[in-house]
Order: C-alpha cells, then sequence, then structure tokens
C-alpha cells in the first residue's frame, strides 16, 4: 500500500492506502479556504509548470485542474489534442518528448486510453504525472473529491470538520454505484477510495454494464435496485457511457431509464438523510431525472466546486515532495 | 557445396538418440556413426555435449513483405530464423497487400529462395483475407503451396469457412486457422478477466478462441477437410483439439512461445509488447500449455513471429499492434518448457521440426519452390537441414542485437537456458558458432 502521494505521480487510487488518502483530503480541507478568500491565490507552486494535456475532450475536468494550478501560482501551458494519437501519426512518447523539452515540472493528463499516463510516467520519469481520467481505467481526482465532498456533508451535519473527523464518517457508511460500473473510471477510482476509507460499497447495473468479473471486486452486487435504495446513505450514479458504445449493452436508454434511473418516483422513497451524486456530465432523463439533479439532496455542484480544492491538493502533494516548499 | 562433419553431438532421432559423428556431403547425409572418417578438407564442427537434429520449421512467421518492410523483410526475417536454428519458415499471407494470389505468392517464394533458409508461404483462404470470397486455393496449390490461413484474424463466417475446407480437401492442402470470434473478441486487447476490468482495457474473452475451435473441429468433421489451429492458448482449446485428434479427425495445433511463458499479469504495465492476439491467459493456462507440450497434447511449437516497428509499440496500449517477435528465442523457451535439464531431445525435435514439417508437407523436397525436405528422421540420404543445439549454454536476450529489424521482443534482458549454435541448410552453414557465417 502506497501512504502518502507526496513527491509520486497520481495515476490510479488502487493501491492508496486510508492515510495518503486522508491526507489529501486534509491538504484539501486548507485549500477550501484559500479558495473563499477576495484574492484566491496562493505561492505555493510559483515558478513550476504544470502541463495540461488533454487528448479527450473535457471542460470540467480541465478547468477545474487548471483554476487548481494556477490558485497555488503555477505557470500552466494547456493543450488540447482532441484526436488519437494514431490519427496524428505522432506517438505518446514522441508527444512527451516536446511537452518536456519545454521545461515542464508535472502533467495532468487525460487520455481515451486506459493506461496513457502509466505509459507516460515511464517515458518522463523526472516528471509528475497526474492522471486526469485514462479510458476505462481510473479518475483518481473524481475518487477523491468524491470522498471529500461525502466527508464535508456528513462532518457538517454531525456538528463536526471534515479535518477532525478523519475517515470515522465512513465507517459502514452504506454506498451505492449505480450505472455503468463496466464502462467508468470514475466507478473504479470511487470504490477504491470509499473501501479504502471503511466504506460499503454494492453497485446495481443490468448485469451487461458490470464488469464480467465483478465477483472479485471489494463490492456487493445489489440484487434488487429499489430495496438498495432504501440501504444506502450515498447514491453515487455514473453518466451512461453512450459513446463508449453502451448502446448495445442495453436495449434502450428508456429501459434503462425505467430500470435504474433515478427517476422522480424512486428519489421520493429515498431516505431524506441519502446524498446524491454525479460526476458529471449528467445524461439528464437517462441515469437522472432532471428534478432529481437539482434537489437540495444532490451534491453535484459541491462536487464540481470540491474539485479545484482538491486538485489544488494533489498538485502541490505530487509536486512539492517530501521536505521542500510550503508556502501555505 | 562442401563437406561437413559434426562432430560426437547427441544424434536426435524421430525415435531415438545416441552419441555419434554426422557427415554431409552436398547438402545431403552421407553418413552416421559412433564414429566417422570424414574426407579430406571437410569442415569440422565439434557438436559435444549438443544436440544435432533436423532443423526447425516454424509454421507461422510474419515476414510482413511486402507492404511493410519497415518493421521486417524475407531477408531478415529469414536472417532471425537462420539464427534462431530455423531452415524452414511459412510466411503469413497477411501482407499489404495480402498473399492471395499466384503473382504474390510466387514474388515471396522468389524472394525467399535466394534467402538463407527455406521459405513457403500460407496462402490467403479469402481474397484480401476479408472473409467474404474464396481466393484461388487451386492455382496457389500448384505452385507449391500447402498451407492456407487469414491469419491476423479467423475467418469469421461459419459458411465461407465450410465452404473453404470442402474447396480444399481434393488439394490436398490444409486450413491453418486464428481461432478467435471477433463478435466476442472485437475491440479488446487483453485477456478478459479481473485483470483487464481492474486496469479498464477491454478484454479478448477465451471463450471468443474456444467457440471456434469448437465450430472448426466440427466443420472439419462435417466436411471431412483438414484444420491447422494456430496459437491456442487456453487449455480447454488444448483439450478440444485432443479430443478431436483421438476421435481421428485430420486436425493439429501449434502453441506460441509467449503464450507457455508469459502471462497475463505483463499486461497491467500497460507495456504494448505484452500486447498479442490471442492474449496472454492467467497462469493456470500458460501451466496447462506446458503440461500439454511435454504430454504430446500440442503438435508443434510455431512463433507467431510479428515484428512491428519501434513507434507502433509506444502506441497506447488499446491502440498498438498486437504480436512479439518470436523466431531468436524460440527454441530456448521450448528448452526451458520442456523442463530445460530434463528436457527430453525427442520431443524437443518433435515439437520444433518433425511435427511442424509434416504439417506444412515439406517432408519431401519440392523443386516448383525450390526448397528442400525437413523434419528429416537423420538418415543416410535426407537432405542435410540441421541444427547443433547447445543445452548448456545461457544467454541473455538483448533487443537491439536482434538480427530482425524490429526489436518488439518480451524477452529484453530475460535469461534463457539453450541456444543455437550452427545452422546447416541447403548444405550450407549459415549459422556458425552461434553467428550468421
Amino acid at each position: 500500500m502506497i501512504d502518502t502521494i507526496r513527491g509520486q505521480n497520481l495515476l490510479s487510487l488502487e493501491g492508496l492506502s486510508r492515510t495518503a488518502i486522508l491526507e489529501v483530503l486534509d491538504v484539501a480541507e486548507s485549500f477550501v479556504e484559500v479558495n473563499q478568500r477576495a484574492i484566491k491565490k496562493v505561492p505555493a507552486l510559483k515558478g513550476r509548470v504544470v502541463a495540461s494535456l488533454f487528448f479527450e475532450e473535457s471542460t470540467r475536468t480541465r478547468l477545474s485542474f487548471e483554476t487548481a494550478a494556477k490558485r497555488l501560482s503555477a505557470d500552466v501551458l494547456s493543450l488540447a489534442m482532441a484526436s488519437s494519437s494514431v490519427k496524428k501519426g505522432e506517438s505518446l512518447r514522441d508527444t512527451i518528448a516536446t511537452i518536456d523539452a519545454l521545461g515542464i515540472d508535472a502533467v495532468v493528463m487525460r487520455h481515451q486510453s486506459s493506461g496513457a499516463a502509466v505509459q507516460v510516467s515511464r517515458y518522463v520519469p523526472h516528471v509528475r504525472v497526474i492522471n486526469a481520467g485514462d479510458g476505462l481505467h481510473q479518475h483518481p481526482t473524481q475518487g477523491l473529491l468524491d470522498v471529500f465532498t461525502v466527508r464535508q456533508v456528513l462532518a457538517l451535519r454531525h456538528g463536526t470538520s471534515g479535518l477532525e473527523s478523519g475517515a470515522e464518517l465512513f465507517n459502514g457508511l452504506h454506498v451505492l454505484i449505480v450505472g455503468d460500473v463496466r464502462h467508468s473510471r470514475v466507478a473504479r477510482s470511487d470504490i477504491a477510495a470509499y473501501v479504502a476509507l471503511g466504506a460499503q460499497v454494492r453497485v446495481a447495473a443490468p448485469g451487461t454494464l458490470l464488469p464480467e468479473d465483478i465477483g472479485s471486486w471489494p463490492v456487493e452486487v445489489a440484487d434488487d435496485f429499489d430495496e438498495a435504495l432504501d440501504w444506502a446513505d450515498v447514491v453515487g450514479l455514473l453518466r451512461l457511457q453512450r459513446e463508449r458504445g453502451t448502446g448495445s449493452f442495453v436495449p434502450s436508454l428508456g429501459e434503462f431509464t425505467t430500470t435504474f434511473g433515478l427517476t422522480m418516483d424512486r428519489a421520493r422513497r429515498l431516505r431524506p438523510t441519502t446524498l446524491i451524486m454525479h460526476p458529471g456530465p449528467m445524461n439528464r432523463g437517462v441515469e437522472i431525472d432532471s428534478r432529481v439533479a437539482d434537489l437540495p439532496s444532490a451534491l453535484i455542484t459541491r462536487q464540481v466546486a470540491n474539485g479545484v480544492p482538491i486538485r489544488m491538493s494533489v498538485l502541490y502533494l505530487t509536486m512539492a515532495g517530501s521536505g521542500e516548499g510550503s508556502g501555505l | 557445396m562442401s563437406t561437413f562433419v559434426f562432430r560426437q553431438g547427441l544424434l536426435v532421432g524421430a525415435s531415438s538418440s545416441y552419441v555419434g559423428d554426422l557427415l554431409v556431403v552436398d547438402g545431403v547425409i552421407a553418413q552416421l556413426g559412433k564414429n566417422v572418417d570424414a574426407p579430406a578438407g571437410a569442415h569440422e564442427v565439434d557438436a559435444t555435449d549438443c544436440w544435432v537434429g533436423p532443423a526447425f520449421v516454424d509454421l507461422h512467421t510474419h515476414l510482413r513483405e511486402p507492404g511493410r518492410e519497415e518493421a521486417e523483410t524475407i531477408e531478415s526475417g529469414a536472417l532471425a530464423a537462420a539464427v534462431g536454428g530455423y531452415g524452414a519458415i511459412m510466411a503469413m499471407p497477411n501482407t499489404e497487400p495480402a498473399l492471395d494470389n499466384v503473382a504474390l505468392v510466387a514474388y515471396v517464394l522468389e524472394r525467399g529462395a535466394r534467402s538463407v533458409v527455406d521459405v513457403m508461404v500460407a496462402g490467403a483462404i479469402s481474397q484480401g483475407r476479408r472473409g467474404e470470397m474464396l481466393a484461388p486455393l487451386a492455382e496457389m496449390a500448384a505452385l507449391g503451396v500447402r498451407l492456407f490461413s487469414d491469419d491476423g484474424t479467423g475467418v469469421q463466417d461459419a459458411s465461407l469457412m465450410r465452404r473453404a475446407l470442402t474447396y480444399a480437401k481434393p488439394l490436398g492442402v490444409r486450413l491453418a486457422q486464428h481461432c478467435e470470434d471477433e463478435s466476442l473478441a472485437g475491440g479488446g486487447s487483453m485477456h478478459e478477466g479481473a485483470l483487464s476490468s481492474r486496469l479498464g482495457l477491454v478484454g479478448r474473452p477465451s471463450i471468443a478462441e474456444e467457440l471456434m475451435v469448437m465450430r472448426d473441429i466440427e466443420l472439419a468433421r462435417l466436411t471431412g477437410g483438414a484444420v491447422h489451429f494456430m496459437h491456442l492458448s487456453t487449455a480447454r482449446s488444448v483439450a478440444l483439439v485432443t479430443v478431436a485428434r483421438d476421435e481421428g479427425l485430420a486436425v493439429s495445433c501449434e502453441v506460441a512461445p509467449h503464450h507457455f511463458t508469459l502471462d497475463e499479469s505483463a499486461c497491467a504495465t500497460f507495456d504494448a509488447l505484452f500486447k498479442v492476439h490471442p492474449p496472454l491467459r492467467p497462469a493456470s493456462d500458460v501451466a496447462a500449455l506446458r503440461a500439454a507440450l511435454r504430454s504430446g497434447a500440442v503438435d508443434a511449437v510455431a512463433t507467431d513471429h510479428a515484428p512491428h516497428a519501434a513507434q507502433l509499440k509506444d502506441l497506447p496500449f488499446d491502440e498498438a499492434p498486437p504480436g512479439m517477435l518470436g523466431l531468436e528465442h524460440a527454441a530456448s523457451l521450448t528448452y526451458e518448457a520442456l523442463g530445460a535439464r530434463e528436457a527430453d531431445p525427442t520431443s524437443f525435435f518433435r515439437l520444433l521440426s518433425r511435427a511442424p514439417a509434416r504439417i506444412a508437407q515439406v517432408r519431401s523436397s519440392d523443386p516448383r519452390v525450390g526448397h528442400g525436405a525437413h523434419g528429416a528422421a537423420l538418415q543416410v540420404g535426407e537432405d542435410a537441414n540441421l541444427v547443433v543445439f547447445d543445452p548448456l549454454e545461457r544467454w541473455t536476450v538483448r533487443a537491439d542485437d536482434m538480427h530482425s529489424r524490429s526489436t518488439n521482443t518480451p524477452y529484453d534482458g530475460r535469461e534463457l537456458m539453450g541456444r543455437v549454435r550452427s545452422t546447416l541448410v541447403r548444405g550450407r552453414l549459415v549459422v556458425d558458432e552461434g553467428r550468421l557465417a
């Protein structure tokens, strides 16, 4: 198990210990305050260069990372190259070598291929690599901001703070993850984070949207969606990955909505304390009813807001290393 | 032509072995015995502690020419083959364009005749390997083609495969099938299982291979045609072929060294060097294939030597082309899998030479294509396509030292046991002391 991401790459949440995850969350708490200041900037990464390399289109994650880097006073090289490296005729190795030649300290990268960030980390061992989503593999900062958001809300309810509560509020917490687990990097990162912090995780989806080996995952498969909704303290919905050909895995979007969508009817039957989460972008009317997305128990915009302090924390920890530069 | 005498090697016959000398005159085995008097001027090769047997025959070599000469040419592939102890190799038809007609087959045979080993051609089963229309099998067979395959992918359409078997049967040729049902495996890049789902890589499930093995066994039964199953990678696939063979069907099968030496865990690095179709399987399948090598359930070891330009193997795992080098380390890996020092030399030459020569039908020389007989029993009068294998030598694989034009070996840095010392093809010592002569 990895006990800290200080000075390390962040490629996956798998293998991160509870201690490592809590460290990211705790450092992020201190950055929440920075984001509430009139001047939202600290000099922690002044003079450092972060390349933001998005091979696959993304608006929210890229903006969130770049905002985080700027609030830490890092310089940002932003490159959107939303086409496959095959089509461009350039290998990942060459692309990275080119960017590296410009002088960078970290790469934040999103790629449509699973493992692309792992490959890049081999090509530039002197550069910190932060995976901003790779194929169906991992989306570590999404997993981190999801548990951060849950901890923040539960701490508030319990009259404590996230920092003080540590991992306590996750102990035995019932988390239900619903939808296209098979094609979801968010599910893989979320499950790793929740399980590391002590939560119980169930998944609910048509069998075709679960990975073939779901039995070997540290989760239970819910037999009955409605019963599982009743069980859940947190309902994490996943985007139905229509662009990944999910179409052939379910007969129709309508049928998916009927069987596994968080419809208004189902939302009404939830316990009032149950939290509703979605990593965005939502398919309103498919996995989540539009009105449900706007309920007070839906934390969707809070998740987006928390993306910034979490990514500040990740950039700070991975780049700051163990000894140098506090500047908080 | 000249005269060679191999001194005091273990002469490995089809069923028995003994230490002795072997004399080759003008490309033909002239004399064997405990001690042979060589004529003056004979080239002496010291084979003490080595195994002497028929040069290896590879049923599955991607030579990339025509079309992708930056990855390999017939000439460079033949050099790699010779260093690996091969005297004959079967060029796969998935070149660009595909080897689906007489002109292209003749081109490869002609280039092959000028290379250092005998080059056979597997013609395409379907036009353009598109799996729609039969290629001119009879015309290619008349040129000496004895094996047909759409390798790269399998023939997906059951009806076309049935027709191909029926059409091929009177020609006396064999269809070699890459077994993977693309409706199940398509889009996948590693074995489907717990690891692929953890890594977020789409899987190529075992069932994709096994279903096509089952289908083609039944089609062989129906048509009476002969099917060779290429690079089987699962325990179940081998078991299916074993049963069919015992039932008397005309089926044979090969396994590739990477499938009996590497398992799927290598893919966890996302290094596309380990991407291959069919994919590397779980350790249990690897163990089953090794057992099958020893038991005789597998007919042949075939390399599936698949060179790729380095920049293509630098692509992300799901985008990179499948395949890895094989020719230069297949014999060592087979020796290790057979138990290294406990390895049975007869099984070794059965897997690497005699069975593949039988399947490729190169047990007699063929003047049409200019190649000699292979997989010999080591008897006087046979074509002297021979290899001297030193089972005691240890060596380290170096990707940069490969004779192939490509470097995509998954074994870079790995120390191996056993190495080819000499390869004699068409009466010419093409490899001597482990180096190209």
